[in-house]
């Protein structure tokens, strides 16, 4: 390798000092990133530089030599710092993968399967600032055909939020189908989270089931930000409160459960602060600006709704999110 | 994004007072401060946060680390002068209900 380097570094600076062309002088600039390809070193090339021009012009004064050896030396430390700049990027690069591993992990935590009940349209959006998120959402439908829906969010972001993350679906699949009352679910959630979570960590949580056999929806919320309502028949839109504190603070917590009956065209709307804590030229939106965004387009389904608040939320603060994003969207059809 | 705190020291409580934004970039260095505070057995703590505008959840958990930390230690932690926001954070979250809020400070704002 280094026997081939010297002689195409010999036929360059040979040229070059023939003709002075411009050929040479893209030559060098190939050459330099040969040099980079296969790891050498700065002074390496100024060694090189030396031994191939004491070939070519004999009698060199021994100033020039001389003062190749000074600029070998700074070439040293330059070097050294190269180098550690190379191994640090090796090491960000596998970290950037182990990080891509886990958030490709974390995203097969979070159902998939279409939705595709007659009585149902239903769409979901969940898109992390970062690579990984610390919102968390979930639906499902039981074995009589209640649609569970929810939306959990854990304070920060990256990488602890994502773990705390991971504790609320596995807690969530230990609930059996009896368990699916919104206030016995944070009841029974809270007591896991508050036992393995650290000091100053919560997350918050708002949960709902849909019964269509009585056309009921109930839900609760462990200190969430609150979702909405929307009546179809009188046109309006609705805050979707219920009483409880976040999870994990106290051991023992009793939440509230409210319920109402969904009329066909009549929807709930669960999101994350992601959402309302947008903020366009600096301001936060306020939530009227999302019930009014939802409500231009209340002929679409409730996929195309929350997938185009999301472009134009993402586009008004120049594609840069700073906080997770979640925004659900569950519809009576008819 | 700065965050100031001042505390004062009292007989049988210390007083913090909060101002600036106790977000995700401000919230260690206000949990440096107040958590000493709130482990201290014989004092309880107020937190006067009639300086602060914005508090995001990491901050949110900041105080209730504090809370535990109080309750742990026998004594009681107060919070005073919470703007419109702010209250609404904590009314949201449901620790109202579990932390003290004295509103008696502020509440115009």
């Amino acid at each position: 390798m280094q026997v081939s380097m010297y002689r195409l570094y010999k036929d360059m600076l040979t040229s070059y000092l023939r003709d002075k062309s411009e050929t040479a002088l893209y030559h060098a600039q190939q050459f330099s990133k040969q040099m980079m390809e296969q790891d050498m070193s700065p002074e390496e090339t100024v060694s090189l530089h030396l031994s191939v021009f004491q070939e070519l012009a004999e009698d060199l004064p021994e100033e020039v030599t001389d003062s190749f050896d000074l600029l070998l030396e700074v070439m040293i430390g330059y070097g050294l710092a190269y180098r550690e700049h190379q191994s640090l990027r090796d090491r960000q690069q596998e970290l950037e993968s182990e990080l891509n591993v886990a958030a490709q992990m974390q995203r097969t935590l979070l159902p998939d399967k279409q939705v595709d009940t007659e009585e149902i349209d239903f769409g979901v959006i969940s898109v992390p600032a970062g690579k990984m998120s610390g919102d968390y959402y979930h639906y499902d439908e039981d074995s009589v055909g209640n649609f569970a829906v929810a939306v959990a969010d854990v304070i920060g972001k990256g990488v602890p939020a994502a773990m705390s993350m991971s504790m609320i679906k596995y807690a969530m699949d230990t609930l059996t189908d009896k368990q699916t009352e919104p206030a016995g679910v944070l009841e029974s959630l809270n007591r896991v989270v508050e036992r393995n979570i650290d000091e100053d960590m919560f997350i918050t949580m708002m949960y709902g089931v849909y019964y269509p056999e009585s056309h009921q929806f109930h839900f609760a919320s462990a200190g969430h930000e609150p979702g909405f309502f929307y009546r179809s028949a009188a046109d309006t839109f609705e805050s979707l409160e219920a009483k409880g504190l976040v999870l994990g603070v106290s051991p023992k917590v009793r939440y509230e459960e409210r319920g109402f009956r969904l009329d066909p065209g009549d929807f709930v709307v669960f999101l994350s602060d992601g959402v309302t804590e947008s903020r366009v030229d600096g301001e936060f939106i306020e939530r009227d600006t999302v019930v009014s965004m939802i409500k231009e387009r209340l002929h679409l389904s409730a996929q195309e709704i929350v997938n185009e608040l999301f472009e134009e939320l993402e586009k008004a603060q120049e594609f840069q999110l700073r906080d997770d994003f979640t925004l659900m969207i569950l519809r009576r059809k008819f | 994004m700065n965050l100031d705190i001042q505390v004062s020291d009292y007989e049988n409580k210390s007083v913090a007072e909060v101002s600036g934004e106790v977000d995700v970039y401000t919230a260690a260095k206000l949990k440096e401060t107040i958590t000493p505070l709130a482990e201290q057995e014989d004092k309880r703590l107020i937190i006067d946060l009639s300086g602060v505008d914005y508090i995001d959840s990491t901050g949110l958990g900041i105080f209730i680390g504090a809370l535990k930390a109080s309750e742990k230690a026998g004594t009681s932690l107060t919070l005073t002068g919470l703007n419109a926001r702010v209250k609404r954070l904590f009314e949201i979250t449901g620790l109202h209900e579990v932390i003290d809020i004295d509103q008696a400070k502020r509440e115009e704002a």
